[in-house]
């Protein structure tokens, strides 16, 4: 029996083809959007915890408070030692000191007159070591444009954009005019080794990275830190321990009397990101919701079309001495291989198309040129586990319930009538 | 096959409610069908015919009185029971022809025993006989679209009597065919009720039927006006 509704499945193509072409898309779409916003999502968090906030963040009490403004005179004193403790109470992350600061960055002329200038942020991190987790985390060999890294004290890195707009190229000179930790003015000539350019618009726009004993020094912050970033070593949030981590250093080393005294927070807290996220998670819930109930519409409509156009051949075979439940049972059965089938060739077209988003992406950054947030300018859709069966929901259950809706009208139908409607 | 009485109908009434009055469609008919009939319900629209027909064939229920059909009250059968009795028991031959359009002439011809879950061999073999008896048997594997009028009723008849039920219910199976595929069609009907004893009953009001029919019987208004044996005016 199977055989033979199969086979009329496959003859008519107003139910098969039509059916499963609408499948396709809706699952095509699903996937393709699943992947899109999971890959959009993954990559602010991960530019989050690159550039900003790691997956865990240490910071005095005071520096917190006012932590956008890059307060380096409430700055953490004693950073060599601090990573001590911490790289034995939590050798499963990897622990980093930071500086951010900001200024001016000069462009002298071959007089060492002012050629040009402009404001600049910065940020000092470990870009000499050969083991450095930064360079590694935030890909800063495979970010450079022209030049090389920086190899001794005195070379820096330029967003290649900032470059572009100073008229500074690798061998140049540059002076940071900027403050130290003590609020005196700092001036400090650097080369610039190489420019960069990260994708990320906000920090593309006007950015310089040093070595952090450079920044040390100019800044007069010997063994002081802004901040320490600590990751995991897959580069991955992992959001059940992070939190654990936190609550036990700040147990023993938060103290709410000394403002000097350090705190730690995790990547959602320290970026804001726990509401945002979580709203996406509710909108994307809300999206497949409205997904699933709008295919069911589709489909509901496809199916009771498909039952009028089939009235003739139902009345038949109630005629024949088919049962109604029967015949009902048949066209769920068909309704389900057609969204198992569109489902399939819905996943497998929207995973390629997520794929091949994921290897190459698409550059929005004209979108975000006044952004401040750490999002790329490339979006890349990211394929998961998820990408392979969010479709399948959708696909089949929508289906079998546009067809289990439509076909109820079988049960309505008056037996009596179908000598008179068979002759129509 | 059924030896004897087949069916069976006592002050059978059908009454339709249409509005605010009410439509007798069948009053008070007794009828008895016996085993291997040729029989035709006629008379002029409304008369009855196809009220009556379906019945018989257990698509509707009566109002009041009693039909017996094979033994078991219709009456009395619930939606699937009477599924089972048209599955087992009933063939239907429609106006319309009635094919299954995506399927072949085997295939429509095979559905009813894949109701009865015969075993494929046997379906088979049972499906080819009936395609052989309407003289069909090389035009197996063509669609609907491909056969003429006459050859799809043709195969209608093969897909009514496949399962070589007790009783055939024709509803003007002539109406749309023309007068030598008529008589084609007539004679297949009057070969199977000869070498298969099936029953047939014809609901028709067309000349050309009337002429095969062993028995005639005239309604008017749900009445049964007249009940006569006649001797065919065409045989086989």
């Amino acid at each position: 029996m199977i055989k033979f509704l199969l086979k009329g499945l496959m003859r008519d193509r107003s139910r098969s083809l039509f059916p499963v072409l609408t499948v396709f898309i809706g699952v095509f779409l699903a996937v393709f959007f699943y992947s899109f916003m999971n890959g959009v999502l993954e990559d602010m968090v991960r530019s989050t915890a690159h550039y900003q906030t790691g997956h865990l963040r240490i910071m005095t009490q005071a520096y917190a408070k006012e932590a956008n403004q890059n307060p380096n005179d409430l700055a953490f004193i004693g950073v060599a030692k601090l990573l001590d403790v911490l790289n034995e109470k939590y050798p499963e992350l990897i622990w980093t000191p930071r500086i951010k600061f900001g200024g001016l960055l000069d462009i002298p002329d071959e007089e060492g007159e002012t050629k040009t200038q402009g404001p600049v942020s910065g940020m000092a991190l470990d870009l000499f070591s050969s083991s450095s987790v930064e360079v590694r985390l935030l890909k800063v060999k495979e970010a450079i444009m022209r030049g090389r890294m920086p190899k001794e004290a005195g070379e820096i890195l330029i967003a290649d954009e900032f470059a572009k707009k100073l008229q500074v190229s690798p061998g140049d000179t540059a002076t940071l005019i900027s403050s130290t930790m003590y609020g005196s003015m700092a001036m400090t000539n650097y080369k610039i080794a190489g420019t960069v350019q990260f994708g990320v618009s906000a920090m593309d726009r006007g950015t310089i990275f040093a070595d952090i004993s450079d920044i040390q020094v100019a800044l007069d912050m010997p063994d002081t830190a802004g901040e320490i970033l600590g990751f995991f070593p897959d580069d991955i949030y992992h959001e059940k321990q992070a939190p654990m981590v936190a609550a036990a250093f700040n147990q023993e080393f938060k103290d709410s009397d000394n403002p000097f005294s350090p705190q730690m927070g995790t990547l959602p807290e320290e970026s804001g990101l726990t509401d945002y996220l979580g709203l996406i998670d509710s909108m994307s819930i809300i999206i497949i919701v409205i997904f699933v109930l709008a295919m069911s519409i589709v489909l509901w409509n496809a199916g009771l079309m498909g039952s009028l156009r089939r009235y003739g051949e139902i009345g038949v075979r109630m005629a024949i001495g088919e049962a109604r439940g029967h015949i009902y049972k048949t066209l769920i059965l068909e309704s389900v291989s057609i969204g198992i089938f569109g489902s399939v060739l819905g996943t497998l077209a929207g995973v390629a198309v997520s794929y091949l988003m994921q290897m190459y992406g698409l550059n929005f950054g004209f979108l975000f040129k006044n952004s401040a947030l750490m999002i790329s300018s490339v979006y890349r859709a990211q394929v998961t586990v998820g990408s392979f069966v969010i479709g399948f929901a959708p696909g089949i259950i929508s289906t079998v319930l546009g067809t289990a809706i439509a076909g109820i009208g079988i049960y309505k139908r008056q037996t009596s009538q179908l000598f008179k409607e068979l002759e129509v | 096959m059924v030896e004897g009485k087949l069916i069976q109908t006592e002050k059978l009434v059908k009454i339709y409610p249409m509005g605010s009055s009410q439509i007798t469609a069948l009053d008070q008919v007794n009828l008895v069908f016996q085993a291997a009939e040729f029989a035709g319900l006629v008379g002029p629209s409304g008369s009855g015919k196809t009220t009556l027909l379906n019945i018989i064939g257990s698509l509707d229920a009566p109002t009041s009185g009693s039909v017996e059909v094979l033994g078991g009250k219709i009456e009395n059968l619930s939606h699937r029971e009477a599924a089972a009795l048209r599955n087992r028991s009933i063939g239907f031959i429609f106006q319309t022809y009635n094919l299954l359009p995506v399927y072949t002439a085997y295939e429509n011809v095979e559905f009813p025993l894949l109701l009865l879950k015969i075993p494929a061999p046997q379906r088979k073999k049972m499906a080819m006989d009936a395609l052989d008896w309407v003289g069909l048997a090389d035009r197996a594997g063509s669609r609907p679209s491909q056969l003429s009028g006459g050859e799809s009723q043709r195969v209608a008849i093969a897909r009514a009597i496949v399962k070589k039920p007790e009783l055939v219910l024709a509803d003007e199976p002539t109406a749309n065919l023309d007068a030598k595929n008529s008589h084609h069609i007539m004679k297949t009907m009057v070969h199977l009720n000869e070498s298969l004893q099936t029953t047939f009953i014809f609901a028709t009001h067309d000349e050309k039927v009337m002429r095969y029919l062993k028995r005639k019987i005239s309604l008017d208004d749900g009445r049964v006006e007249k009940d006569e044996i006649i001797k065919p005016e065409v045989g086989k």
